[in-house]
């Protein structure tokens, strides 16, 4: 019925198609208008205010509005800063390598055999990441700890008879519980990716005379790449801005940018600093991420 | 189902995925306040000890509210955002749209202290109103993920017939759509209020004095006498999540199955 008298509205002339498709806009518009000013108000607007914090400076509880890079010239040449910045860094890349290269192989196996049961698996795949992020994180240093259970096995089967004491409140430790932690965020864009790819393009390849590997190299590996690019972005841009991993398995070792962010609007009451230090993260993180999908794009396109 | 190398893989990745979480209800009935192994037995005491605390209920209460208000509103801004990006097309869509998903990848320590410093200079005190404002910030990208879901598969026809037989929009909209899309709706609001219930870093810088449930699992996790009565408390929380998660993923298919019918209905 819709698609017969849609039609003369059609025929009657542009005013009055133009008429129904700016209502179209108008509507749409007034129907996202909560949400988007929402986002704008409690989203942008503080964002905005953070980087505005940044170039200015804080004199116990008065802040001086004067425009300075001081807080940036701090936050670029300090040690400490810098130490905190570039290991967190590394920490996020390396459990973004190793939470991708894990979560591929699943992704894979959910999409080619996961039959009827796919949205069983998918299910429990998701379960924990909805779950606790806190309990997530602390039920490593049950396991990790100095009484942990690691450390209680090893010693029950002789392999060691004093507890390991490098397990915790270190570097590995914090990449060990991130990656844990971040892996479910890595299978879901991988699988979808996956899922999108044409199954008679395989036969083709088959078909063409590509083997299973060859195959996969020439076809499934570059169909899926925007996944495994989406992946890595996923859990690599929130980790780098991790708080509570470093904080309570990290030890004074393993702590990260985020912990020191919080210090400088805590402890240290100096938000301009810690303003700088946060928008810093930022635009190093973006700036990492877009080179990273540059080269990925590259890279494809020259092994294609 | 035949055992594949990549199958006996998958096995062990979900069990990595669950494993060290099942380390918390393993010690939570553990007769010992020390947190180690070799277990001594079984106690029921700490989960009693939790009936008891005072200032826990008073944390699980503060949790409630801000959950409860912030499922609500997370939810009906997501049914808007979902609603507008699947129907409409309009300038600047794109746009919105990657604003309103943004929280979904920005730290959340961005999004705790961007908050934390516009409310306090704005004259406003933390409270858990500053909590549940930043909550509905980080849970409306879930609840359109999971809205879009609904209304796409959701077939338009249907609203047409109903103008066409000479409803309103809003009549259509409350007497056609929502209905077809309630078990998303449904779905929206337990996975939302399992994200509040669960959140710690912007309720850890937003909260004030009012501590929510995980601000107070923090604030006892310093004390190593208290950590079975947390791992208790962190037993009974994880087990909620789960209850409501399944439930939220029961009206997810619920809400897919009947957008289905209704598109084959429409068909026919």
């Amino acid at each position: 019925m819709a698609a017969v008298t849609g039609a003369p509205d059609l025929a009657a002339g542009g005013s009055r198609w133009a008429r129904f498709s700016r209502s179209e806009a108008v509507v749409g518009l007034a129907l996202i208008s909560p949400t988007f000013l929402y986002a704008l108000l409690l989203l942008l607007a503080p964002v905005l205010a953070i980087v505005a914090f940044s170039f200015w400076t804080q004199d116990y509880l008065t802040i001086d509005r004067t425009f300075t890079l001081a807080n940036y010239r701090e936050a670029w040449s300090d040690p400490l800063y810098r130490v905190l910045m570039f290991r967190s860094l590394a920490v996020s890349g390396l459990v973004t390598l190793i939470t991708v290269l894990l979560a591929y192989p699943m992704a894979y196996y959910l999409s080619f055999y996961g039959g009827e049961r796919k949205a069983l698996w998918l299910f429990l795949i998701t379960i924990p990441f909805w779950t606790s992020y806190l309990l997530r994180v602390f039920a490593w240093k049950i396991i990790l700890g100095y009484n942990g259970v690691v450390n209680a096995s090893l010693m029950e089967v002789g392999i060691i008879a004093q507890p390991l004491e490098f397990l915790l409140y270190n570097v590995n430790s914090v990449v060990i519980t991130l990656a844990h932690a971040w892996a479910p965020f890595a299978i879901l864009p991988i699988f979808v990716s996956l899922e999108k790819i044409d199954r008679s393009l395989l036969e083709a390849a088959t078909d063409l005379g590509d083997g299973p590997i060859l195959r996969f190299l020439r076809v499934t590996l570059p169909l899926s790449l925007p996944g495994v690019i989406a992946a890595a972005l996923i859990v690599f841009i929130p980790t780098v801005g991790d708080y509570v991993t470093p904080r309570l398995v990290g030890g004074n070792n393993g702590l990260m940018i985020a912990n020191m962010i919080q210090v400088q609007f805590g402890k240290a009451n100096d938000w301009p600093l810690g303003a700088a230090l946060a928008v810093s993260t930022m635009v190093i993180v973006t700036a990492a991420s877009l080179l990273f999908v540059a080269a990925t794009r590259y890279m494809s396109s020259r092994f294609r | 189902m035949k055992l594949r190398p990549l199958g006996v893989y998958a096995f062990v990745y979900l069990a990595f995925l669950y494993v060290p979480v099942l380390f918390l209800p393993i010690f939570s009935f553990n007769d010992s306040a020390i947190v180690a192994f070799p277990l001594k037995g079984i106690t029921t005491e700490w989960y009693a000890e939790l009936w008891h605390n005072d200032t826990m209920h008073g944390a699980l209460w503060n949790s409630l509210k801000v959950g409860i208000a912030s499922s609500v509103i997370a939810t009906i801004l997501g049914i808007c955002g979902a609603r507008a990006l699947t129907r409409y097309h309009f300038p600047g869509r794109a746009g919105m749209a990657a604003l309103i998903m943004l929280p979904l990848v920005l730290p959340e320590i961005i999004i705790a202290i961007s908050l934390l410093v516009v409310l306090l200079q704005l004259g406003f005190s933390l409270s858990l109103v500053s909590v549940t404002l930043g909550h509905i910030l980080m849970a409306v990208p879930f609840s359109i993920a999971v809205l879009t879901s609904s209304f796409e598969g959701f077939d338009r026809s249907l609203e047409e017939a109903s103008l066409d037989l000479g409803e309103g929009p809003a009549a259509t909209f409350f007497r056609v759509t929502l209905p077809i899309v309630a078990p998303g709706i449904l779905s929206s609001l337990l996975i939302t209020f399992t994200i509040s219930l669960d959140e710690f870093i912007v309720a850890f810088f937003l909260s004030g004095t009012e501590p929510t449930l995980p601000i107070y699992i923090w604030s006892q996790l310093r004390f190593p006498a208290k950590l079975p009565h947390i791992l208790a408390l962190g037993s009974v929380l994880l087990v909620a999540s789960f209850l409501l998660l399944s439930a939220a993923e029961l009206f997810r298919r619920r809400a897919a199955r009947r957008a289905g019918i209704a598109a084959s209905g429409g068909f026919l």
